[in-house]
């Protein structure tokens, strides 16, 4: 290191430029950080926050490959799923006569479960991600949402594009999702009626729930009691209470 | 006249002092997360946690988490092309002869020992190992992070980390180390004094007055 020579005043004044340097930027960051805190929001996120989501959100969209959750082995057979929550739950339903209302542009479909199950199956064995960070293998068979689409002709306007998203309430519509059509078209996103190989238990959303792995399990919604297609964003239960809307893994 | 030589250069101070208050919020936002899950082998004591702010607030620790991490990362990229480009990066990397003489600078600053080997350069060899240390694990927080925020998209990584909740516990394990760092760090700042102190600040150390 080199040495040089300087007068003790000069040396002075150069420390108290820094130091003032340092904390104006200290008091500058430290407004920031309470100005984020105490400033706006919007649904329950502070709004710098909720524009970082979205900037996220825009990023990883485009980035979005058609990548498999990847394959686990099955776990045992019956083995019952955590249960974690039951918004939308409370309510009793009729498994013996339960439809599932589909709305897309002006057409109206009630299907029941056997409809459902009429349709290919598909099964996978991956992980379930819990936004809290918890995971677990599940098993879990249904019907690709993409197969229902075509099946029944669904999700797509008269020039066949597909709605920009895709929205699911439980009957009493104390729960809701909203998803982006390109998650909703990857293979592994299922309306599932089995889990570890046997019927979907109340708990977990009998008769038929939708189990979507590449995003946190937020978006995979028990109990399916209406599925409906928007351009617009349909409102979300978790979004609207300070989480991210995306939550894509 | 007083005798000075200009120790830590412009940018290192400024991106050392934008890493203390991003790591700062980096580490409490996650703070805010880690009550979600009870697979941490670590417990925060949960009266302590409450007072100091530091509860279960999931949304909001995501949303800080998420937000800071570009800063962070960024930060921490350009200092990086920094040590790089300037040669800096020769004045924090060990060589071969560093970590036998970081253990006998350990053993001097433990009082085990009374002679400091001679110091090559502008930091000591226990220096080198803690200041490189550092750097790389700053880079495996971003990359265990990675893992955890997309362990679909960026699968072959949680893979390579060995699954997703081994990511988990990495990524705790790198915040953890980086605490330690911490507390040694500013431990050893304040046993050396304002002199060094001052060079991170304003960039000179006094040789002689």
């Amino acid at each position: 290191m080199k040495t040089s020579d300087i007068e003790p005043g000069k040396l002075r004044a150069r420390l108290l430029r820094s130091l003032g340097l340092g904390l104006a930027a200290a008091a500058l960051g430290g407004s920031l950080f309470l100005w984020i805190k105490r400033g706006a929001s919007d649904d329950g996120a502070p709004l710098p926050l909720r524009r970082a989501f979205q900037v996220n959100e825009k990023i990883w969209a485009r980035l979005q490959s058609e990548r498999l959750s990847v394959a686990r082995p099955e776990p045992p057979e019956g083995q019952e799923p955590r249960f974690n929550g039951g918004l939308g739950l409370e309510d009793e339903v009729d498994l013996e006569d339960y439809t599932v209302r589909v709305e897309s542009g002006e057409r109206r479909l009630n299907l029941d479960v056997a409809a459902l199950r009429a349709l290919p199956q598909t099964s996978y064995s991956t992980d379930f991600r819990c936004i809290e960070g918890w995971s677990e293998v599940l098993q879990y068979k249904g019907t690709r949402f993409s197969d229902f689409m075509d099946a029944y002709g669904v999700g797509r306007k008269s020039d066949g594009t597909p709605y920009r998203y895709v929205g699911l309430e439980t009957p009493d519509g104390g729960y809701y999702v909203s998803i982006d059509m390109k998650s909703m078209l990857h293979p592994q996103t299922l309306l599932t009626y089995e889990e570890n190989g046997r019927p979907l238990s109340d708990e977990n959303g009998a008769p038929v729930r939708l189990m979507i792995p590449i995003k946190y399990g937020i978006k995979s919604l028990k109990r399916v009691g209406r599925i409906f297609f928007s351009d617009e964003r349909p409102p979300d239960y978790w979004a609207e209470r300070g989480y991210d809307w995306y939550s894509g893994l | 006249m007083t005798k000075i030589v200009e120790k830590h250069p412009r940018f290192i101070r400024w991106a050392h002092w934008l890493n203390f208050p991003l790591l700062g919020l980096m580490i409490w936002s996650g703070i805010l997360i880690y009550w979600a899950n009870d697979m941490y082998w670590v417990g925060i004591p949960e009266a302590l946690a409450v007072r100091l702010g530091l509860d279960y607030r999931l949304a909001e620790g995501m949303g800080w988490h998420f937000f800071v991490m570009w800063p962070f990362a960024l930060n921490g990229f350009c200092y990086v092309c920094y040590l790089a480009f300037s040669g800096e990066w020769r004045e924090l990397a060990p060589d071969r002869a560093s970590f036998l003489e970081a253990l006998l600078v350990t053993l001097h600053d433990l009082r085990l020992r009374k002679e400091l080997p001679p110091q090559r350069g502008k930091f000591n060899a226990a220096q080198r190992l803690a200041y490189t240390g550092a750097i790389l694990l700053g880079m495996a927080a971003l990359v265990t992070g990675l893992a955890i925020y997309k362990p679909v998209q960026a699968g072959w990584l949680t893979w390579l980390l060995g699954g997703y909740e081994a990511a988990r516990r990495e990524h705790f394990l790198v915040m953890l180390a980086l605490a330690g760092f911490f507390a040694v760090h500013v431990t050893q700042v304040i046993r050396a004094g304002w002199n060094n102190f001052r060079a991170m600040v304003a960039g000179y150390e006094v040789v002689e007055k």
